[in-house]
This record gives structure tokens, sequence and C-alpha cells, in this order.
């Protein structure tokens, strides 16, 4: 048993999307067909990368700011705030998050965008966070717009934006997207659509907080992140034993 | 009635979409001044102990055609075998080398390409020893949830062949789709990693 002690829980991959879902068609020609190896976590996937606060800069939680040449970036202004827990359900300390996403208008900054929708001259469109000791983390963006993207005639994304996350191990690393509390197109949306359960659609879902809104400046989206839990046994008593 | 498991589930994933390096390498997009450099284009510097590599491959789709929009991260050893992670618990990795490299796929050729060392041997849940590897990670448009998989040598056969991840691999063709080939450019030692997501060639992923 002790080559188990502290390895992660296994990764549910029926709450995840699979690799080959047809209505999102460019995953048809882009998704692995045959069976993953399942391999027990060696210390190559429980070992990871780790950034210090030296890495970020001063207004990479400012996504209203951290890009502006001649004013503030144009939109609905919010905070975005949350934690970053483990299945086990405590705050993971010292987490990068990495956020990107499209200006008000619903158009991104980047070569291969095609959408008519005009660009925000004070609007990158990308920031950073490291959480803190309870795993909280917190920055002030606007709003994205929704947008129609290139696969059957009539698909738009609703609004969100786009997460990267590293955990502590390797095999924590998680990309995923949050998107806004009440926005009916949620449900229309075929990479929303990835996800085959319902609830776990939901815990994408960020919820509008009137508790942590801004006087007279921005909204809130509290938007919690769960990455892989970790059995309780410690590595140290495997490291031990060999 | 029974008392109730309080666990909460993991976060589903969501692809990294097409726009991925505004978040992840803002400067390669001409989003640049919000920070200094984009993270884990250099892995080695001029004190980083041990030999001199490069690494490069292509991501293939089904119909054989490179992905030219994908994000590809390296994680790996040191020339010891040691991680820069506070999660190694065997010793202290070599201060001067990263261990993490992150590369855009090139927008035309699809080609990533990392500077690196080659990694010393790491222990299997057992205590045998792994044969060297890089882990890699793949995330793009397309692709609903990262893929893990492994870098492993040509020119470390003995070790590839005790290796007991490699032996985990039913097929020993599919094994081969975990091996660089190696050649040599400018002096360095290259190895040519190239993964196939589909058809006969298909890679090996890992349920990590
Ligand atoms: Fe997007």
């Amino acid at each position: 048993m002790s080559d188990h002690k502290g390895s992660y829980f296994q990764r549910d991959r029926d709450w995840h999307p699979p690799a080959y879902t047809p209505d999102y068609k460019t995953s048809v020609l882009r998704a692995p067909r045959q069976a993953l190896l399942s391999l027990d976590n060696t210390i190559s996937e429980m070992t990871g990368p780790v950034f210090g606060h030296d890495v970020l800069g001063p207004r990479d939680d400012d996504l209203i700011t951290n890009w502006a040449k001649t004013g503030d970036a144009i939109g609905q202004r919010i905070v975005v705030h949350g934690r970053v827990l483990d299945e086990n359900g405590r705050g993971l300390p010292g987490v990068l998050l990495e956020f990107w996403q499209a200006n008000a208008g619903g158009r991104y900054r980047h070569h291969k965008e095609t959408y008519h929708a005009a660009l925000d001259p004070n609007f990158g469109g990308c920031g950073r966070a490291i959480t803190a000791q309870d795993g909280s983390y917190r920055f002030r963006t606007i709003k994205p717009g929704a947008y129609p993207w290139p696969n059957r005639v009539n698909d738009w994304r609703p609004a969100h934006i786009h997460f990267s996350v590293f955990g502590h191990a390797f095999a924590q690393r998680l990309v995923t997207q949050m998107y806004f509390e009440g926005d009916p197109m949620i449900w229309q949306c075929p990479i929303v659509g990835t996800i085959p359960d319902k609830r776990a659609v939901e815990q994408l879902i960020a919820a509008l907080d009137r508790q942590n809104t801004t006087h007279m400046d921005a909204l809130a989206y509290k938007f919690d992140i769960v990455l892989r839990g970790r059995r309780s046994t410690l590595f140290e008593n495997r490291m031990e034993g060999n | 009635m029974v008392q109730r498991l309080d666990y909460l589930k993991e976060s589903p994933s969501q692809t990294a979409g097409p726009y991925v390096h505004i978040g992840t390498n803002p400067n390669w997009v001409e989003i640049t001044g919000v920070w200094n450099g984009d993270l884990g284009l250099v892995l080695v510097g001029p004190d980083t102990k041990g030999e001199r590599i490069l690494v490069t491959g292509r991501i293939f789709d089904g119909l054989g055609k490179p992905l030219n929009d994908a994000l590809v991260e390296i994680w790996q050893a040191d020339a010891d075998g040691l991680h820069n992670s506070p999660e190694e618990k065997r010793g202290r990795a070599d201060p001067h080398f990263a261990g993490w490299g992150r590369q855009p796929t090139h927008r035309e050729t699809g080609e990533f390409r990392f500077e690196t060392v080659k990694p010393g041997r790491v222990p299997y849940v057992d205590g045998r020893p792994m044969a060297p590897h890089i882990t890699v990670y793949i995330v793009a448009r397309g692709i609903n949830i990262g893929l893990h998989t492994r870098l492993y040598f040509a020119d470390e056969a003995a070790a590839n062949a005790e290796c007991p991840v490699l032996n985990r691999i039913e097929h020993p063709a599919r094994r081969e789709t975990l091996v660089a080939r190696r050649g040599e450019e400018g002096g360095l030692p290259v190895y040519t990693f190239d993964v196939h997501l589909q058809g006969h060639h298909e890679t090996v992923f890992f349920d990590v």
C-alpha cells in the first residue's frame, strides 16, 4: 500500500468532457481514439512548477488598466474573486492563475480573430494572480461580450473568461472557462455542451455576488475552482520507505 | 442513512481555445508591456548542470496536418533526476534549472522547440528507476481536456527496455510512439518528438 501514499484522486473522466464531441467540430480530428494509459502517480506528476510573486507585475490583476493607453477599458466593470480548493475542500496557496478574455464587444486581440466587433484600444485581455494562504484570489476586469464562432453557422459563445491553473503538482494542471450567472446562452453552446453532466456545467458558472461589489466602481462575481485532491497519507512516509 | 462524504468535484475542463496565447504568451501575440516576458520560454542558463539538448516536434491531427495553434508545456527532472518543486522530497534540484517550459507551436510550421538538459532517472512508485523522460502537456482548440504524454530518448534503449511505465503499454509498437529520435543540430543533440493525435501512429496519452 505504501506505493500509493499521497497520490492524487483519480480524475473522474465522466465529469470532464470526453475528447470526441462531434457537435464541437474541431474535436473530431483532434480527439485521441485509443484508451488513455492509466498511470499511478509517479514523482514526475506529483511535483510541479511553482511561481513566486516576483513573476507578477503590479497590474496583472487589473485588466481595466493593465493595457490602457488613453483611459480605462470600456465595459461593465466587474471584480472576479473566489478560492482555489482541492477536492478535500482545502484552500490551495501559491497557485498561479492565468486568465484571458474577449473585450466588452466580444472581440479578442489576436491574429486569428475574425469577428467584426471593434477592438478596444485600452483592452489587452490578459491577467494573472497567485492565490493567498487560504486559496483566495481576486482581479478586476470588464465583463466580456458574447461572440460568434465558426462551428455550425449560427453558434455563439456565451460570455466567458478562460482560466489556466497550476496546482502544486503537474497532475493538477487544469484549463477551464468561467461563465456568468443568468446567461441563457450557456445552455446553447456546443463547447459548454461537451460537458456531459449539467451539475458539472453549473460548477463553472460564477455567481453574482452583491456582497463584494466595489462602491460606485464594479459588480462582483464569485468563482471557486476545484483541483484534484490528494490521499491523506503523507508523501514523506513513502519516501522513507524506499 | 450513512454519513455523507463531503469531497468536492474537480472543476471540469474546457478547451483552451484558439486564443490561449493571450493568457499564456501575450507578448507572442503582440500584447506587450503587460508583463515582462512570457513564462517558460527559457529553461537553462549558463550555470545549469547537465547535457544540453534540443527538443522539437510537431503535433499532427487525424489528417496529418500539424497544429499551428497549440500550446505545449514540458516538465522534467534535472540532470540528477530531481525536480525543481517544493513537492520534491528526495533532495534539492539544480537551482539553475527551471524544469518547466512552455511554447506555442509555430504559426506556419506547427513546430515547438525547447532548449533543455537531458533529465536523470526518477524512481517509479515501487522504487525501480524509470527511463529518463520529459512530461509533455498539450492544450489547443478542439482538445477538451489537456493531453498528458511522455517523451523518452532513442539513445536510452537499455533504460527504456526496463522502464516500468513503458512496459505498462501492451503493444510494443505503441511504446515507440513515445521515443524521440536523436539527431544533431549546431553541435547539440536534437530529439524529435512528433505527436499523433489519431491514426495508426497515435501517441500514447496518459490518465495520470
Ligand atoms: Fe473564448
